[in-house]
């Protein structure tokens, strides 16, 4: 269940999150101020408010159920939601720290054979700024991986739920806890690497 | 406005970017206009949904409680782990490899595994293996689990920190006779300490942020759980959830602002070495990068 809930966020909050990058480096000044307001609002709520909203506030007021019939798939579905919103700004952030890392001359050379801003963007900047933060990409997804646990708090059966009634009803609660806390080294640590030597072997030579 | 990705807009550019405004404001506005009508629906715009927070009594029972928990829980985890942190820190970078591997150990083994299971466990040992009593159990909890987290992030920031001093510091120090201990704390420390404020005081919002988790998984009466009990006696799940956001965002706006205009203050002082560790390394040492140092590479 952590996995796929993992699974799914990272690529829902890459989506979401370059197009927000995108928003932010736009021409429109209204785009450029939501991605600025998204970004600074979503990242100073923990992400635990932000997934009860989601389930007290969207599920039960405003009746998004995400085409759920069955009360644990909603649950499923909304922690989704709730960490695609959650990491999306953190996704962004280092996007934009990865666009920075382009010369300039590549988006003046660009401009200077003729291509509008969203084949700028495409095409020449975001493909050269992906490579340059895989690394930090990595550690997003690192995090995401431990954020997950956070879906517990709306009774998603990942990790730390199963744990939480494991711990209850069993006695060895060391082992229980070790247990999971491999799991989650054993998780962390292949992505991590592997990562690490993605963004070694990608890494743009200048 | 120009930036590098566009031309300074001509005519045209300047029309397509006019209805590029209007469409978006127009997409924004039907979301807002949808969320309008269901909160409508639902009466949430009826003065007694909003009322109690116009009463002091809403504040002084549930919401201030709560906030003063909030803010218990993550100074008191933040003064218990910067020690534990900083002798972490410092002992990664012993001489002594066996000191250096086991402190590297625990600290690669903390930052791998979430907050939540570190507090989850805390609690149940707590409840079972002492007799602290079960008033106090999910504050005992719920530092616990920071204080194992961040003290391994800090140890991170304090290696950071003292690894970003420019090397002749330490050569000096060595050519005056110092011995490893006093270099480092009467040289590399001191100045380490003023290069990593910008990061603890980001440390900071994490934490802020994490005791949240505390309030839902074990019942720690910090402000997202006073948000509950708030919600429950006046039926207004929404506009308590917007209000407790709102509050989360205030405190935590004030602390980055406070990091950033650090950061700025001592990259500007002449006096300091230039060493300066921002608030974006906070966000790739909370990741546990582990067996490795990509993400702090050439790109930053």
């Amino acid at each position: 269940m952590t996995v796929k809930l993992t699974a799914l966020s990272a690529v829902g909050s890459l989506v979401w999150g370059t197009l927000l990058a995108a928003m932010r480096v736009s021409p429109v000044p209204l785009m450029r101020g939501f991605g600025t307001a998204y970004v600074n609002i979503v990242r100073n709520i923990p992400l635990t408010v932000i997934i009860l909203f989601c389930s007290a506030g969207l599920a039960d007021v405003f009746g998004v159920t995400m085409g759920a019939e069955d009360f644990k798939v909603q649950g499923f579905r909304l922690a989704v939601l709730g960490l695609v919103a959650y990491t999306a700004a953190f996704v962004c952030e280092a996007l934009r720290s990865g666009m920075n890392t382009v010369p300039l001359g590549q988006a003046e050379a660009a401009r200077a054979i003729g291509l509008s801003f969203t084949q700028t963007l495409w095409l020449v900047v975001l493909p050269q700024a992906f490579r340059s933060v895989i690394g930090p990409l990595a550690n997003v997804l690192i995090a995401l991986t431990k954020n997950t646990t956070v879906a517990a708090a709306i009774g998603v059966a990942e990790a730390a739920y199963l744990m939480k009634t494991m711990i209850e009803n069993e006695a060895q609660t060391l082992l229980i806890g070790a247990v999971f806390a491999f799991g989650f080294v054993v998780l962390t640590l292949p992505t991590g690497l592997f990562m690490g030597w993605l963004s070694k072997r990608l890494a743009v030579k200048r | 406005m120009s930036s590098v990705l566009y031309d300074t807009p001509g005519p045209r550019a300047k029309r397509r970017n006019v209805i590029f405004t209007v469409l978006f404001a127009v997409l924004i506005l039907l979301l807002l206009w949808w969320v309008w009508l269901k909160m409508d629906e639902k009466d949430l715009f009826a003065s007694a949904q909003w009322k109690p927070f116009t009463e002091s009594q809403a504040w002084t029972t549930y919401l201030l409680p709560g906030l003063a928990d909030t803010l218990k829980a993550a100074s008191l985890a933040m003064v218990i782990a910067l020690p534990l942190g900083a002798v972490f820190g410092i002992s990664r970078l012993s001489d002594h490899r066996w000191v250096r591997g086991a402190s590297g150990t625990v600290v690669e083994f903390f930052r791998a595994i979430p907050v939540l299971l570190l507090m989850l466990f805390a609690n149940e040992f707590y409840a079972r293996s002492t007799d602290i009593s079960s008033e106090d159990r999910p504050l005992y909890a719920v530092v616990t689990g920071l204080v194992l987290y961040n003290a391994a992030v800090l140890a991170e920031i304090v290696k950071a920190g003292v690894l970003a001093l420019p090397k002749g510091q330490t050569e000096a120090a060595y050519a005056i006779g110092l011995r490893k201990g006093q270099t480092m704390s009467s040289i590399l420390l001191p100045q380490s300490v003023t290069a990593m404020l910008p990061a603890i005081v980001s440390q900071l919002v994490v934490i802020v942020k994490d005791t949240a988790l505390g309030g839902v998984m074990i019942g720690f009466t910090e402000l997202l759980n006073s948000r509950g009990t708030l919600a429950a006696n006046y039926a207004n799940p929404i506009p308590s959830f917007i209000v407790v956001a709102i509050m989360f965002i205030v405190l935590n706006f004030i602390l980055t602002s406070f990091a950033s205009w650090l950061e700025r203050r001592l990259r500007r002082s002449k006096r300091s070495t230039g060493a300066v560790l921002g608030a974006e390394k906070v966000d790739d040492l909370n990741a546990a990068e582990v067996g490795g140092s990509f993400g702090s590479g050439a790109d930053h």
